[in-house]
């Protein structure tokens, strides 16, 4: 009852902007408050929330790989795995907007001084600091995965003389392929929806970023920045960025949790 | 296979030395995530544990001139996150009052009719949810309460876009708490006449509080750091506020207000390391619980 409540309400809280757009909502690149010419177009906050999402997904791979590889075929059991484990927890349990305070007082400053970006802020920031958020999404559904590949498939491999990395290349990868790719499906949904730490940290430009250093937006935080005063055509809109969002992130989510049935089935 | 031949030592070599630099590799890549970790740590205690004196979980926060006062003379910002943590407390609350019957009913359901079309949707309806980015929560309940019900920014549109968060953990810990239970536990109760309604009041759920506790309390602590929907719901208040209907703040709130203000920017760590501990201290009960009286059959 809820879901159909919740998209029925974003649903019908944006019939005036598509009145009023029609779907070059989506693909207008033009935000536009000001008024009598009021437009308003998702395009750059679609490309913005994009952009830093796989960006994000890029950096957290390797480790949160590595992670998953760690808990589910070296070390299952042992000081190591449960120090690393209850270490994932915790970077599970900081809330987001400490997340941002820390992107905005540690990594801002190591960009600028690096001098990737004069400000610091930008997509390249915000997808730093996502990619370590949702390291523990990743890594903890891609190590169950990893763990549930059948031991007598990879004694086999072993018995024939494999070493441990051929094995985790010829037997666990092709094996657990599938739900590791789920695991990473269903941390970038988390990586798009999430809000705090990148209004922090992104810029809060409505332009269309051109490259991986520019400022952007994502659609949660400009929804974030912008509703509080919004009103008329203007929080319709965001009402309809809501929609969009709950779109994205359901059908990424379906798709993950479908290719886990798949897998456990 | 003859070992010696140098060709095929070389080859096994080979092997041998990429085995041992993946693993290397691997284990320096999964312990690098460990410095950020560090870090975060590392500045809030830092800069935060000068921030925590009595005061601080007792007086409101301070207004902007009051903090600019206080720098001049090189004090310590007075007041402190006592708004923040009554709020937190009051909206937290009413969203578990909301979630928790909620969540049992349908753990409930999903347990005992665990196959047919509508436990399937169910189901598929839980996942969503858990799904759903906060922010748009905080739309939901911004077009739910605060338009309609309270005609303004309340704590009650706050709990309740904080309830339909928590919802999913506690449906999900239920049913796989109830599912673990032995079914000859049921069909005794059920044998000896007690009515079905009282098996599962008074047999299947007692059996499984620990688990489901450890979802509520996981739930709990998922939603107390939560920012983005209280924006757009509960939106922040410099006093103690008890009154549902009206807006209120919370700590995380209050992180985000010293945050944009930047005299007040030396109060962040203080609050940022307070909300940090009530979530490490929620997580560490919940595994506590779920240790101690783990299901065992």
């Amino acid at each position: 009852m809820m879901a159909v409540g919740i998209l029925a309400t974003l649903i019908v809280g944006s019939i005036p902007t598509f009145k009023e757009f029609g779907f070059g909502f989506i693909f207008s690149s033009d935000w536009n408050p000001t008024e009598g010419r009021e437009s308003y177009g998702a395009l750059p906050f679609i490309i913005g929330t994009i952009a830093t999402s796989i960006l994000a997904l890029a950096f957290t791979f390797p480790f949160a790989f590595s992670i998953a590889l760690f808990l589910g075929e070296y070390y299952k059991k042992g000081r190591m795995s449960s120090i690393l484990k209850s270490m994932i927890d915790l970077l599970a349990g900081i809330p987001s907007v400490v997340y941002g305070l820390w992107g905005f007082y540690t990594i801002k400053p190591i960009i600028v001084e690096l001098g990737l970006n004069a400000q610091g802020f930008g997509i390249f920031t915000s997808a730093f600091v996502l990619a370590i958020m949702i390291i523990p999404y990743a890594s903890s559904i891609s190590a169950e995965v990893i763990n549930m590949v059948p031991s007598n498939l990879k004694e086999a491999a072993y018995s024939l003389g494999a070493t441990r990395f051929e094995v985790v290349k010829n037997v666990i990868i092709p094996n657990a392929g599938s739900g590791i790719f789920a695991g990473f499906i269903l941390a970038f949904g988390r990586a798009i929806g999430e809000t705090m730490a990148v209004t922090m940290l992104i810029g809060n430009s409505n332009k269309i970023p051109t490259n991986l250093f520019d400022l952007g937006n994502t659609m949660a935080s400009l929804i974030a920045n912008q509703f509080g005063e919004a009103e008329g055509l203007k929080y319709t809109s965001l009402v309809a960025m809501g929609l969009l969002l709950f779109v994205i992130t359901g059908i990424l989510n379906l798709i993950g949790k479908m290719v886990m049935r798949k897998f456990t089935a | 296979m003859n070992i010696t031949n140098p060709i095929s030592s070389q080859k096994l070599k080979w092997r041998i030395f990429n085995d041992k630099l993946f693993s290397i590799v691997m284990i320096t890549f999964a312990f690098i995530s460990a410095i950020p970790l560090l870090s975060i740590l590392y500045q809030l205690v830092k800069k935060g544990y000068k921030q925590i004196r009595l005061s601080f979980f007792t007086e409101v926060a301070p207004d902007t001139m009051e903090a600019i006062m206080a720098k001049a003379n090189h004090e310590i910002i007075p007041g402190g996150i006592a708004n923040g943590i009554v709020g937190t407390i009051i909206i937290v609350g009413m969203a578990s009052l909301i979630a928790i019957p909620l969540g049992l009913i349908t753990g409930i359901y999903l347990s005992e009719a665990s196959k047919g079309k509508m436990t399937n949707m169910v189901r598929f309806v839980v996942d969503m949810l858990q799904g759903i980015p906060s922010i748009v929560l905080g739309v939901i309940a911004y077009i739910w309460i605060v338009k309609p019900v309270t005609s303004g920014f309340s704590a009650l549109a706050g709990s309740v876009a904080l309830s339909i968060m928590m919802l999913p953990s506690i449906v999900r810990s239920t049913e796989e708490t109830l599912k673990m239970i032995p079914s000859t536990l049921k069909e005794a109760a059920l044998s000896l006449g007690v009515p079905y309604y009282k098996t599962v009041l008074k047999v299947l759920l007692p059996t499984g509080m620990s688990g489901i506790s450890t979802g509520i309390i996981l739930g709990i602590s998922r939603i107390a750091g939560e920012t983005a929907p209280l924006m757009l719901t509960a939106l922040g208040s410099s006093a103690i506020n008890l009154d549902i209907t009206q807006p209120s703040s919370a700590i995380p709130l209050l992180v985000w207000e010293f945050y944009n203000d930047p005299n007040l920017i030396d109060l962040i760590w203080g609050a940022s390391l307070v909300l940090l501990l009530i979530i490490f201290l929620l997580n560490l009960l919940a595994k506590a619980i779920s240790k101690k009286w783990k299901v065992q059959y």
